[in-house]
């Protein structure tokens, strides 16, 4: 599924340059159940961001569903980050001018959807995730846990072939991160690809692969 | 490109940060308004001006007797001279310029000066010509305005003003036939007259008897004299050029230096007439530049308040990216977001503007002032629609621009 080799990122700033990622070799395979662990630094999120298309890497090749993922316009990049991806964030990142259904229907609409038929899926999604009756609420109304049931319908709505949630738990309760977790569980049984990010020991102990980031380079990787 | 769904998306968008959509769309409501306001106001008052001036010959001229400047001919400076009936045939002969001319000779009007049986008033005097009526368009309520035969045969009849009407018939009586006294010779009323015009010659012309000059001049032992000429010239002759020669061949046969200033007293509307014209332009250019000034002053805001907000608005447009809008989506948002707001607010303006205009002109309507019927034309307003589109798209555009340059891991990241 996805395919990394020797991928290599450098931060640049006036005076300094930063070699974040030195080398990255990877390889995820579909329906994996994978953590990234690491210190802060260690390069993780940038992993997440090259991973999701959000930023570009400078040496290397990175093959997602054996589609060479290099130089893409932002137009391209648009369109596979839709068809293929979807993202959790430690913040939610919800629209707060848009009811629960709305966001969770937005991918579909930059997929042309129909506003009548997205919102009938958004609304499946939502009760999927057991929101039903919270479909008409501002995201300010809910909960930190529900905010993030909220976000993963939106990341799924669009059945992407992986899951990217960059600390998913990182702004929850222990009881919360346990109701969340459970939901990404299900998902990758479903068949998703699902990777997080996260430095909870908790999380990743529940996740079937582990891999551990050290100073931009893989430390180590320990399967379940 | 303008398909529902996308109008709802960015209505939704508009309509759930209202404070904001105000903000920005106030400035160009406020322009918009602004100027429509003012170009009422203007066409307003270039109106009134005309209707002042409304039914006068624009070619015409005036010239009248004065006391010489200067000694001629063994005349002494300070002489009163006087124009007589065979000036105008001289000058019909020796200004072929000439289109229309009418002498006019003026009465006293001393107290009371018309009566009819217990009604009295003071009323001006003056014998015309119909020709008169070719210079300055008389609107007749009733009746016919003095004729040929009236001259020739010198009828004893008169035309009298709207004011003069009102005093010797009261009660909306029917006054043609009847008889008025006028400074103690009887005449009998033909026709009433309302000027157009407020331009005024020897007395409002409200309160005016005109009677038939050739009568006027023999009823009142006046022999053959003129008080006052009203000329026209042909067309395509600049009347000021008339009014020279006009008052060249008048010094020369009255035994008038060549040279004297102030002899022949004389006139022209040409001189108002450029005069209102040039007002006119100028106060519809100064309308326009202020006008669209404030509507470029309401669209800078548009731009700017649409600046801060896709600042603001930075991780919405982070999110929207990595859920797989393309650049062209977003600056498509903005764009079209931009567009609509002014839009809006611009149509808004309009309404508004013409509502008030509208109001102001039933207002106006009793008075009789330098303002009169404001209005914008529809042109005015389909053109002003098309321009705040394309400010619009242009307000938008800086905005867009930064939108599009967001990328999705700057606005995502976490704080």
């Amino acid at each position: 599924m996805i395919s990394l080799t020797n991928i290599n990122k450098t931060y640049y700033t006036e005076a300094t340059s930063l070699h974040v990622l030195k080398g990255v070799d990877l390889n995820i395979y579909p329906g994996d159940y994978v953590s990234i662990m690491g210190a802060s630094g260690s390069g993780k999120s940038t992993l997440l961001n090259i991973l999701g298309i959000l930023d570009n890497y400078d040496t290397g090749d990175y093959r997602l569903n054996n589609v060479l993922i290099k130089n893409l316009s932002e137009k391209q990049a648009a369109h596979v980050r839709n068809e293929m991806i979807g993202f959790v964030f430690q913040s939610f990142n919800l629209i707060n001018f848009k009811n629960a259904l709305e966001n969770v229907a937005l991918p579909l609409y930059y997929r042309k959807i129909s506003r009548k038929r997205r919102n009938i899926i958004a609304m499946e999604y939502l009760d999927r995730m057991g929101l039903k009756d919270w479909a008409y609420h501002m995201p300010n109304e809910m909960s930190g846990g529900q905010k993030q049931r909220v976000a993963i319908a939106r990341a799924i709505i669009s059945e992407p072939k992986v899951l990217l949630a960059d600390e998913p738990t990182g702004a929850l309760d222990s009881q919360t991160t346990e109701e969340v977790m459970q939901v990404l569980t299900e998902l990758n049984a479903g068949g998703i690809t699902t990777i997080i990010v996260t430095h909870e020991k908790a999380v990743s102990d529940i996740t079937r692969k582990v891999i551990h980031i050290k100073d931009g380079m893989i430390g180590s990787i320990e399967s379940k | 490109m303008f398909d529902l769904d996308r109008f709802q998306e960015i209505w939704i968008t508009i309509t759930h940060n209202k404070s904001r959509s105000f903000l920005t769309a106030f400035g160009v409501f406020w322009g918009m308004f602004m100027l429509v306001a003012m170009v009422g106001a203007g066409v307003a008052l270039e109106r009134g001006i005309t209707s002042q001036i409304e039914g006068f010959a624009t070619n015409s001229c005036f010239v009248w007797e004065n006391r010489t400047s200067e000694p001629y001919k063994g005349f002494r400076k300070g002489r009163q001279w006087e124009m007589r009936n065979n000036d105008i045939t001289v000058l019909q002969n020796n200004v072929p310029e000439i289109q229309h001319i009418a002498p006019i000779i003026f009465g006293g009007n001393s107290e009371n000066n018309v009566l009819r049986d217990d009604k009295a008033g003071a009323f001006f005097v003056k014998g015309n010509y119909p020709s008169y009526n070719d210079i300055d368009k008389q609107k007749l309520i009733k009746g016919r305005y003095i004729n040929t035969i009236d001259i020739v045969e010198k009828r004893k009849v008169c035309v009298i003003g709207e004011r003069v009407y009102e005093v010797m018939f009261p009660h909306d009586e029917d006054p043609l036939g009847k008889n008025l006294q006028v400074n103690g010779i009887y005449f009998t009323v033909v026709g009433v007259t309302r000027s157009n015009s407020n331009v005024n010659i020897g007395g409002d012309s409200q309160e005016t008897v005109i009677l038939p000059f050739t009568t006027m001049q023999q009823a009142y032992n006046m022999g053959d004299r003129v008080h006052f000429l009203a000329i026209t010239a042909q067309p395509g002759v600049k009347v000021s050029v008339v009014e020279e020669k006009v008052k060249t061949v008048l010094k020369q046969s009255h035994d008038i230096a060549p040279h004297d200033k102030t002899a022949v007293g004389g006139m022209n509307l040409e001189d108002q007439f450029t005069m209102f014209l040039y007002l006119g332009i100028g106060i519809a250019s100064l309308i326009w530049i202020v006008g669209t000034g404030t509507l470029l002053a309401g669209a800078v805001g548009v731009s700017n308040i649409m600046l801060v907000t896709v600042k603001e608005r930075t991780r919405e447009i982070g999110i929207r990216r990595a859920l797989g809008a393309t650049p062209v989506n977003i600056v498509g948002q903005i764009l079209t977001e931009s567009v609509v707001l002014t839009m809006l607010a611009g149509v808004s303006g309009l309404m508004f503007g013409v509502g008030l205009l509208s109001l102001v002109g039933k207002v106006l309507e009793q008075s009789d002032g330098m303002f009169k019927d404001p209005q914008i034309s529809f042109s005015v307003g389909v053109g002003a629609l098309i321009i705040l589109v394309v400010i619009g798209a242009l307000a938008g555009f800086i905005p867009a621009n930064r939108a599009m340059k967001i990328k999705p891991i700057e606005a995502i990241r976490e704080e």
